[in-house]
């Protein structure tokens, strides 16, 4: 057989082509590969170790392991026993000594607010190891909240290695002592509302997108091509100018001595300079004329393929033209339509240095809350779970996007 | 073309003068940043407002006489020319792999190859925050040409992709028909006609880098500092002309990106042309 590959002439031709078929699809997977491992390395993974850090629980279990495995036995009622408050304050001891009581005493504070100042003093106080048998007493001594169950049901909730606290903390909810999923007290309650004016934000710029942008496509796309080609500079200039720069120019336009409140008190309308920005005005304005370009491009390219004949048909059988547009030109604009709402709603959704810079305290949107715990708090697993709900948004839409995309073959080459 | 919308009825003439009044507006607006910026950038006053009381290239001055902003642009260009080449390699290669691929795979392998381009920054930032912090890649450049490699390579391999769907296969065949190996039909039949594609791919790829904040907001250190970097933290203190220069300096900048890539896409569609 082998020999007979060798030679070649035994082999039917039909096998031949499929072994050599066979070559050229690996050597393809090879060229993809590169790619695909620098992904891997600078994208997929740096991604699923922030799904794995809003649940990963790694803090208690590290400083405190023999309080940890005390409390395994306890069920949960009234207070551990005599040997749990002696691992604790073993365990107290050894982080001070190792600097690392900080570290414990930051989780446990997002369960019970004051758990820090607890923590800290008890290690400050706690000069040397209680005798056996006596440390319940020496701790309750030190700190009264270690004679509270709470306390103690903080430190096993906490015990990883995972935990659902702060996926639940990123939708407001939370669990009580019993264990129980309940709502987020009203002060520590505060992401479903970003969420909803994230989306609200999303919702609105997109609106305003597609309003201002269905014009402009149907201009450019029933121009004579020439003439289109001169007026998408309009449309591409903008697209290709740094967000810094609009960002920076929005600024300049609508502040207070900017020019759109100058020209209006030097003519007189206004009195009195209007509040154009670091307000929600301004991060609409700002948004929707970055995103515009990704609603009109899409909306055009379908536009240009429908036929003027359809409406000529409609005319000539008698359809008022608002009839005519109604009923036959926009149901076929609709894949353009879906295509570029979906492409600015996720985009916008995401959005985060122009809320930051021409946004108010109240109008700041998921991203800010991201970057804030991940580099102003360093709350990493909350910044992580709320990180995991937006991309889990993210993705679900993206998914839609890339059915009516690839539909209409807008990725170029990439569909067989 | 121009005949379709030839108005026949008053209905339809109201509706096309509309049309043309909507768009013109939306033009005034999509257009509006860029005018109100360029004249300031020229202004003799510290205030940025109008009437311009005098003009002056001071600002402009100040941007190429300020250490802190030549840094920034000398850091802009060696991560925006590093990570532009880096994935034009990667892509390159990627998409002349996917157009000859088939598997069932493939439409997750696309998945995972476009998704810099749809996950949110922020959240590629702090997920690369995370990941490159222990190992050392956080405050130097290689951290930032490493993400802004990943951010460009789906722009790559989009373009790349069109213009190979475009390039006819058969010369490739005809080639090795004639006993050139692989390598030599790359070098000598398909690179050649694909490259105004790869060198707007490599221009997408550097505009993302060039343009980019939020990463290196995340991983650079004080040495690492860009145009647009800079630009975030002069707006967030306090906008002094010499911001409005750097802004046009970056818009010009732009202007020649944008046509280049115009210029491109031509010769593009007259090969193609010539082609048929």
């Amino acid at each position: 057989m082998t020999a007979a590959f060798v030679a070649g002439a035994d082999v039917p031709l039909k096998r031949r082509l499929k072994r050599a078929e066979r070559a050229r699809q690996f050597r393809a997977l090879g060229l993809v590969l590169p790619l695909l491992a620098f992904l891997l390395f600078t994208f997929v993974v740096p991604l699923a170790g922030m799904i794995w850090k809003s649940a990963d629980d790694w803090e208690v279990p590290q400083v405190m392991p023999q309080t940890v495995a005390a409390l395994k036995q306890w069920n949960g009622q009234g207070l551990p026993d005599e040997a749990a408050f002696a691992a604790l304050a073993a365990d107290i001891r050894t982080a001070r000594e190792a600097g690392t009581l900080a570290v414990a005493a930051k989780r446990l504070n997002y369960i019970i607010n004051g758990y820090r100042t607890t923590l800290l003093s008890t290690g400050r106080k706690l000069k040397e190891q209680p005798a056996p048998g006596t440390a319940k007493d020496t701790l309750i001594g030190i700190a009264p909240a270690w004679g509270e169950r709470e306390s103690w049901t903080a430190i096993k909730s906490a015990s990883g290695p995972v935990t659902s606290y702060y996926l639940l903390a990123a939708v407001d909810l939370t669990r009580n002592a019993d264990g129980a999923i309940v709502a987020a007290p009203p002060d520590q309650a505060i992401y479903r509302d970003v969420f909803i004016r994230t989306f609200t934000i999303g919702f609105g710029v997109t609106a305003l997108c597609l309003i201002l942008g269905f014009p402009v496509a149907y201009l450019l796309a029933n121009l004579p091509t020439g003439r289109s080609n001169l007026l998408m500079i309009f449309v591409l200039l903008p697209f290709w100018t740094s967000l810094l720069v609009r960002t920076c120019a929005w600024i300049v336009i609508l502040q207070s001595e900017g020019i759109v409140n100058g020209s209006l008190q030097w003519l007189g309308v206004i009195d009195e300079p209007l509040r154009l920005i670091y307000n929600r005005f301004g991060v609409y304005m700002a948004m929707t004329h970055v995103l515009l370009p990704f609603m009109i491009l899409p909306l055009y390219s379908v536009m240009r393929g429908i036929s003027p004949a359809y409406m000529r048909a409609a005319a000539s059988l008698g359809a008022p033209p608002t009839t005519a547009f109604l009923r036959i030109y926009l149901p076929q604009t609709i894949p353009g339509i879906g295509a570029g709402c979906l492409l600015v709603f996720i985009l916008a959704i995401g959005y985060y240095i122009t809320p930051a810079l021409v946004g108010g305290a109240a109008d700041q949107m998921i991203s800010s809350f991201i970057a804030f715990y991940t580099t102003e708090t360093v709350n990493w697993g909350l910044a992580s779970a709320l990180g995991a709900v937006l991309l889990l948004s993210t993705l679900v839409l993206a998914l839609v996007y890339g059915k009516l995309a690839l539909g209409r073959q807008t990725t170029g080459g990439l569909k067989n | 073309m121009s005949a379709n919308h030839s108005p026949q009825t008053a209905s339809q003439r109201i509706a096309w003068v509309t049309t043309v009044v909507a768009a013109t507006l939306v033009f005034i607006f999509l257009m509006a940043p860029i005018l109100a910026i360029v004249p300031l950038s020229f202004s003799s006053s510290t205030y940025l407002t109008y009437p311009l009381p005098g003009l002056s290239l001071r600002w402009y001055e100040d941007f190429l006489g300020s250490a802190r902003w030549m840094n920034a642009l000398k850091n802009s260009v060696i991560i925006g020319v590093a990570s532009s080449m880096l994935s034009m390699a990667l892509g390159t290669l990627a998409s002349l792999g996917l157009a000859q691929w088939k598997s069932k795979w493939k439409p997750l392998v696309l998945a995972v190859v476009l998704s810099p381009m749809v996950v949110p920054v922020v959240i590629t930032a702090v997920g690369v925050y995370f990941f490159f912090a222990p190992l050392g890649l956080t405050g130097n450049y290689l951290g930032l040409i490493l993400v802004h490699t990943a951010l460009a390579t789906p722009f790559v391999v989009i373009t790349v992709s069109a213009t190979l769907q475009s390039f006819d296969m058969t010369l490739a065949r005809a080639a090795a028909s004639l006993g050139a190996p692989p390598l030599l039909t790359f070098r000598k039949v398909i690179l050649p006609l694909i490259l105004p594609g790869l060198a707007s791919g490599a221009l997408f790829a550097f505009a993302t880098s060039f343009d980019e904040v939020v990463t290196v907001l995340f991983l650079a250190g004080p040495e690492q500092r860009t145009l647009p970097r800079e630009m975030f933290s002069g707006i967030r203190e306090n906008i002094s002309p010499t911001i409005t220069a750097v802004a046009v300096v970056l818009t010009v900048i732009s202007v020649c990106m944008l046509s280049t890539l115009e210029l491109l896409r031509r010769r593009n569609e007259r090969l193609k042309g010539n082609a048929e």
